[in-house]
């Protein structure tokens, strides 16, 4: 994917220098190994500054709520169903964007690469399907389908679903991925099993709202944790409060999340935060047959109601 | 003060020794990292480790704390009086602080306890607190302590500071209180007298593997007013996704909130960490956000870390080099970055409006 940055520097330039855009979102080079930073530049002098490699895991789309210019953004696979569920809730409008199309080949996992060594990792530099991880004293070379992060290796939306332009040919989907099975693994846990194992998951959370934030779905002007009047949620590291927000937090999500794992990859603390939304999701494909961010003219299941849909639970 | 030499072998005895008259707290691997718990009977702290996840400031200073609690029931002659939590201040000791984290308290302090004000919860258990260092012979490169007025061997807000010196740990007691502990643990032997050479000697090799300096030495002739109205909040705060994150996991962040919170016809009024990341945290009963925005927040936290702070103490950044903020950033906002273009800011330089 190295190879995409100068056809991204390129139709950016071009965008800005045309005044089809005001302003270009995407990645600058980051000041840690497997970090890039979003960023935007406003004239196409700075088109050198974009970056784009296996380290763009930050869901674009999130950079764009409620935004009043021209924007031109580069969007991977799942940024791209996050822009378009992003235009069917008014989030943004269609025309205010120029949509940076990016065939994507999954970013890598830094938590997982970094739990790998003993000491610090300094220096990783991928080339073609090989990524070179170094330290003090050490090299290791990797393969890059081994390393991604756990949802870009289940990832069946590769090329954005919508685009204006095209930073390379677009890339061939995964096929007979079993997306769910860790989900199965879970749903035939016993109550008493489930209660731990969501215990334990989310045992180390600290409230930071990290994913909640990372999330472009989580856009309320107030948070259901932010309200205080009424407070609906109490702020200490009380367990019943914890639970309410990752409970909650994901239901909102429902049939909203693309599994970007923007959420998961924010979490200082390492939690799977997307346990709970890829039930979800599960859900929504099993029962409705829906994926989000896919089609860009049908409302979201829960948001319409169609005599077909599946009701048992009201009969 | 005195170096003790403390044999890898009576380590295990020795920690034994300090729990029973210390609650003693160490870094202990769980899933992905380390942090600090409190370390049962037998249990070892595991000094395998660069630095926690998240700072030890919870020690003294938990995210949640108790104050007061109270009775809303009527029938109860003492109901609506707010009663004092039971509090355990019994000697505690933190063995493996790092240094910088050594030194955070420090900081603190200059906010919990002043001449004005004085916080009885954090004083309290900071003073119960016994601080063992863990001098760090291998650095981060996120590691700044050197140019934020620590380092890697440095002594203040220790009592005893630890180094690994391969066959033997050298204990040296900096305080009464470090050496009170040594005696506790058993920890008697004093070391030959090339123990501190040895000292020094990693501690050179230490502070020359730190690649990473900030310059502060501006910071304190700039003007507040320039450097709020600089242009380059706008591209600091882009990336920002206003977790708490940053603040959460910095050892030298203070501030909490005040909550009641009641369940039937009791109820606990309680500190929680709060941060200055968050909308909700200058939110005013009108409905009027002073911090409205997410740049007015980003430009919140390093203005009062590396300009406030700087100002009102006289005495260094509110920051010790730590690094966690830029290692944890979701988004890879570096304070180093930040802190240097604060204090290379000329706003006569930048006095052409940026297209």
């Amino acid at each position: 994917m190295l190879g995409y940055i100068d056809k991204i520097r390129e139709i950016s330039k071009r965008l800005l220098d045309e005044g089809r855009v005001d302003m270009v979102v995407g990645f600058r080079k980051g000041s840690m190994p497997m970090m890039n930073e979003p960023s935007f530049i406003k004239n196409s002098g700075e088109v050198s500054k974009l970056v784009w490699d296996s380290n763009c895991g930050i869901n674009l789309a999130n950079y764009l709520t409620d935004r009043k210019e021209k924007i031109g953004v580069i969007a991977k696979g799942c940024d791209s169903r996050n822009i378009v569920t992003h235009i069917l809730e008014n989030k943004i409008k269609r025309d205010q964007l120029v949509i940076i199309g990016v065939p994507c080949k999954g970013m890598i996992d830094r938590r997982l690469i970094t739990a790998m060594f003993d000491t610090e990792v300094r220096e990783v530099n991928e080339k073609g399907d090989t990524v070179t991880v170094k330290g003090a004293g050490f090299e290791k070379k990797l393969k890059k389908s081994d390393i991604l992060q756990d949802n870009c290796s289940k990832c069946i939306h590769r090329n954005p679903v919508l685009y204006d332009e095209l930073a390379a040919p677009l890339v061939e989907e995964q096929k007979d991925i079993d997306r769910y099975a860790e989900v199965r693994r879970i749903e035939a846990m016993s109550p008493q099993e489930k209660w731990q194992y969501f215990e334990d998951l989310i045992a180390p959370c600290i409230r930071c709202y990290a994913c909640r934030n990372a999330c472009p779905l989580c856009y309320c002007p107030t948070c259901f944790v932010d309200e205080s009047r009424p407070q609906w949620v109490g702020k200490s590291q009380d367990e019943t409060d914890i639970r309410t927000f990752h409970f909650l937090r994901a239901y909102h999500c429902a049939g909203r999340c693309t599994d970007c794992g923007a959420c998961e990859r924010a979490c200082p603390v390492g939690i799977k935060v997307r346990q709970f939304t890829s039930k979800l999701n599960k859900d929504c494909l099993d029962m409705f047959g829906w994926e989000a961010g896919v089609l860009p003219d049908q409302r979201p299941p829960l948001d319409t109601f169609k005599p077909a849909d599946p009701g048992d639970f009201i009969k | 003060m005195k170096v003790m030499k403390i044999d890898k072998n009576d380590w295990a005895g020795g920690i034994g020794k300090i729990q029973s008259s210390y609650r003693l707290y160490g870094p202990v691997k769980g899933d992905a990292f380390h942090d600090f718990k409190a370390l049962e009977k037998g249990e070892l702290p595991d000094l395998n480790f660069l630095n926690t996840r998240i700072s030890p400031k919870s020690v003294v200073y938990p995210q949640s704390e108790i104050m007061f609690e109270y009775s809303l029931d009527e029938k109860n002659p003492d109901h609506h009086i707010m009663k004092d939590a039971a509090k355990d201040y019994s000697p505690k000791a933190i063995l493996g602080i790092r240094p910088c984290d050594a030194a955070s308290f420090l900081l603190v302090k200059r906010n919990f306890d002043t001449t004005e004000y004085k916080d009885p919860y954090w004083i309290r258990s900071y003073e119960a607190t016994t601080f063992i260092g863990y001098a760090c012979n291998n650095p981060c490169s996120t590691c700044f302590c050197t140019t934020a007025g620590s380092g890697p061997f440095n002594e203040d807000g220790l009592d005893i500071l630890l180094t690994d010196a391969g066959d033997c740990w050298y204990a040296k007691a900096i305080t009464e209180k470090g050496e009170k502990l040594l005696n506790a643990a058993g920890w008697n032997t004093i070391a030959a007298g090339g123990s501190l050479k040895k000292i020094a000697s990693l501690k050179k090799e230490a502070e020359a593997k730190i690649s990473s300096l900030v310059s502060t030495d501006q910071l304190n002739n700039k003007k507040t007013t320039e450097l709020y109205e600089a242009p380059f909040w706008e591209d600091v705060s882009f990336a920002c996704i206003n977790c708490g994150t940053c603040t959460f996991l910095c050892p030298t962040c203070w501030c909490f909130d005040i909550q009641d919170e009641n369940s039937g016809c009791s109820g606990v009024r309680m500190k929680n960490w709060d941060s200055c990341m968050f909308p909700l945290f200058t939110i005013h009963g009108t409905g009027h956000n002073p911090r409205g925005t997410k740049l007015h927040r980003v430009r919140q936290r390093f203005m009062h870390k590396l300009k406030y702070y700087v100002d009102k103490y006289e005495n260094g950044i509110q920051c010790v080099g730590c690094g966690r903020c830029i290692r944890s950033c979701p988004v890879n906002i570096d304070i180093r970055r930040v802190c240097d273009m604060m204090n290379s800011y000329d706003p006569e330089a930048c006095a052409c409006p940026v297209k």
